[in-house]
């Protein structure tokens, strides 16, 4: 059979939401659009929480509420503070949530994804499963001209290569665009999900209808390792997780099972799953690095998008919104470069940059760039301050017979000894700076 | 050479989850594949095209989304996509399933050539009844070999097919007349990986949709729930067979001697019927 001579506008890596973002925004566009996915069928590989944002993929495809496969619209977040025994939280529930067009759901991604791919295939993209990338095509300059995959023939040809192909960013990586993962940039989360009867859970969180909660927790149960347990709400079951910094659990030495297990254990979460079968246990990579750990985003035919990009916001748990919204910002820039008739080089490309800055994605990444590291140096910020929390909570609440100003006393003294006023101003000081 | 390759579009076995509550099959979300056995089928017609040359038309009942499976096929590299898909054929048993398909290979044959050889899967893995392969050919009159685990030798010109064919105790080579039906065992062959043209092609590919009327079926009371007779009564997992089959070679002796020792052996299980036999003989 004769050489493949036909060039496609755009081939993108891989199918999870910027992928999918990216190829169905070209398509609808009216580009030649190429998706290859690794996977057996779109989000067979795909791992998240999962929450989906309902805003970002609203603005790719407004009616997505018609038959999308979603969980529960969230209606409550609870953000817990827990040491070995306790939780100290902040509950968020409003009937406002209970709105016409909620704003964030509960989803399961191995339906959501295939749906999502539906409308890319329906858009008039090609996708092609099962088939791995292994390199990227450049010409004598340099420029990004392609892909070979691990398929006989090809290469595939395209005016421009968009990167969704998830955290580890192998082929970019292959093709020098960017560096190895640090350790130290990225989490593994591990997820169980939990089935339980709808009344149940219904019954439980107190929930009516399609409403569901939220919970995230951090302190101790991380043991010391950055790290936030989570807990979502489905129809019919829960997903309940917990994700650390990969240098963290390597120097620890504890496994991430045992941690999802210690969590599960807590006397705070344990009644809330009790009598529940686990279905699923998987896992993934986050890449929690955050402004400063991100690869170049574009170059002479090819772009980043998603958690190749190292688009995630840890301290909002954000990430396939920034991922739909890359992917779509990319996807738009092509469009508009193919209309003006302009090629995707590097200085066009930067157009995408410039969009990405202007939005919420790159100005959220940009706030939160030095959390990481303030994390990663500060290991008494989520081990000492929720054991001091919970004491003082407890001795607030306690009736005992004690004056109040002596268990004001009590409590300051406490925060004396464990951490020195001038510790916690530091603290109080890095953080809000980092957080600025 | 044309030859038609049957495909079904199962739920994934490997994932299949049973509704906790409810103790149902939960089918939504479980991920589709085509029904393994086929793929052996299809991979053994593509070997047989790639030697013989022709095509491979792979046909499938199901509803639109089994247009999936095709596409799959299509990027393995068959030729021909059918999708036969119709209200009608809903609730189909393997007496209704086969005749749907007969007519469809009827109708591909005068739409492209009539099939020297009829390929499907041993059994499928969400009914596995093998009974399916066996009704197309009995309903096309095509010579049958089933639970086939290699085809040897195709001779277009006598018009005959010799096969290997696994059963209990050993291996048969059995020759016969083409045109012919055969169902296909796992693991004989390795079912290839579609090159980068063929799956654009099978992405992009029109794939060729009949219902029961365009497929040439004008009685649809054959079809479908009111086509299909069975009803099941109880799901139990069955006895095991008492005794093994035992094959009888036949080498180079003659009929005759073959035929004692067919005897023999009968008596040397059964000295009961030997007995009764002898008894019966005796009277006349």
């Amino acid at each position: 059979m004769a050489a493949i001579q036909e060039r496609f506008d755009a081939i993108v890596v891989g199918a999870g939401p910027s992928g999918n973002a990216a190829a169905y925004t070209m398509a609808k566009g009216g580009l030649k659009v190429l998706q290859i996915e690794r996977g057996e069928y779109p989000g067979s590989k795909n791992v998240q929480g999962a929450i989906l944002y309902a805003d970002a993929l609203e603005r790719i495809i407004p009616d997505f509420r018609e038959d999308a496969p979603l969980e529960r619209h969230v209606i409550e977040q609870r953000i817990w503070v827990i040491d070995d025994s306790s939780h100290t939280g902040m509950h968020y529930r409003s009937e406002d949530f209970n709105e016409e067009k909620p704003n964030r759901y509960t989803i399961i991604r191995a339906q959501f994804d295939r749906w999502f791919s539906s409308k890319v295939r329906e858009a008039g993209a090609i996708v092609l499963c099962e088939t791995t990338v292994t390199e990227l095509v450049k010409d004598t300059k340099g420029n990004v001209i392609g892909v070979r995959t691990d398929r006989q023939g090809g290469p595939l040809l395209a005016d421009v290569v968009v990167l969704a192909e998830g955290v580890n960013g192998l082929v970019g990586q292959r093709a020098a665009l960017r560096d190895e993962l640090k350790p130290e940039n990225v989490a593994l989360a591990v997820k169980e999900m939990h089935f339980l009867p709808q009344e149940v859970i219904e019954s439980r969180f107190n929930l009516k209808g399609d409403g569901g909660v939220v919970i995230e927790a951090m302190g101790t149960v991380t043991k010391g390792m950055t790290g936030t347990g989570f807990l979502y709400t489905n129809r019919e079951s829960i997903s309940i997780g917990i994700g650390c910094i990969v240098d963290d659990i390597r120097k620890s030495g504890m496994t991430p099972y045992n941690l999802l297990d210690s969590f599960k254990q807590h006397p705070s979460i344990a009644p809330l799953i009790a009598g529940s079968e686990v279905k699923e246990y998987v896992a993934h990579l986050i890449p929690e690095g955050g402004f400063r750990a991100m690869p170049e985003t574009q170059g002479n035919g090819w772009l980043v998008v998603g958690d190749a990009a190292h688009l995630v916001n840890a301290v909002h748990r954000e990430g396939s919104n920034l991922a739909m919204t890359s992917g779509r910002v990319a996807g738009e820039t092509i469009v508009w470069l193919k209309r003006r008739r302009e090629p995707c080089t590097a200085a066009n490309l930067a157009e995408y940059r410039k969009r990405l800055e202007d939005s919420f994605v790159l100005k959220d990444m940009r706030k939160y760039r030095k959390i990481p590291a303030l994390l990663h140096n500060n290991r008494h910020l989520l081990n000492l301050y929720p054991r001091i929390m919970s004491t003082a909570a407890q001795t607030w609440l306690r009736v005992d017979g004690k004056a109040k100003k002596a268990k004001e006393t009590e409590i300051i003294q406490r925060l004396r000894t464990q951490r020195g006023l001038t510790g916690m101003l530091a603290d109080g000081w890095r953080l809000a700076r980092a957080w600025r | 050479m044309h030859i038609v390759v049957c495909i079904k579009q199962v739920p994934d076995s490997a994932q299949i989850r049973v509704h906790p509550v409810t103790n149902t099959i939960m089918r939504q979300g479980v991920p589709t594949i085509i029904n393994p056995y086929d793929l052996f089928a299809l991979e053994e017609a593509l070997r047989l095209r790639d030697w013989l040359g022709g095509e491979v038309t792979v046909l499938t009942m199901g509803p639109p989304m089994a247009e999936e499976s095709l596409r799959k096929a299509l990027g393995i590299g068959a030729d021909r996509g059918v999708l036969l898909t119709d209200r009608f054929f809903a609730g189909s048993d393997t007496l209704a399933t086969s005749y749907a398909l007969a007519q469809a290979v009827r109708k591909i044959g005068e739409t492209w050539g009539i099939p020297e050889i009829v390929f499907t899967g041993k059994q499928t893995i969400d009914g596995d009844t093998a009974q399916v392969g066996p009704g197309i050919a009995r309903r096309l009159a095509l010579q049958q070999l089933t639970y086939v685990a290699a085809v040897q030798e195709v001779d277009l010109e006598n018009k005959t097919i010799t096969v290997l064919r696994r059963a209990e105790g050993g291996v048969q080579e059995l020759k016969t007349a083409i045109p012919a039906l055969i169902t296909m065992l796992e693991g004989t062959n390795e079912v290839r990986r579609g090159t980068i043209a063929d799956v654009l092609r099978g992405a992009r590919a029109e794939l060729v949709v009949w219902n029961a009327q365009t497929a040439g079926i004008t009685d649809v009371s054959n079809c479908g729930l009111r086509g299909s007779p069975t009803v099941v009564k109880r799901v139990f997992a069955p006895k095991p067979r008492a005794t093994k089959a035992v094959q009888i070679e036949v080498g180079d002796r003659d009929m005759g001697t073959i035929a004692e020792d067919v005897i023999a052996r009968l008596y040397a299980v059964q000295p009961a019927l030997e007995a009764a036999l002898l008894r019966t003989a005796a009277a006349y």
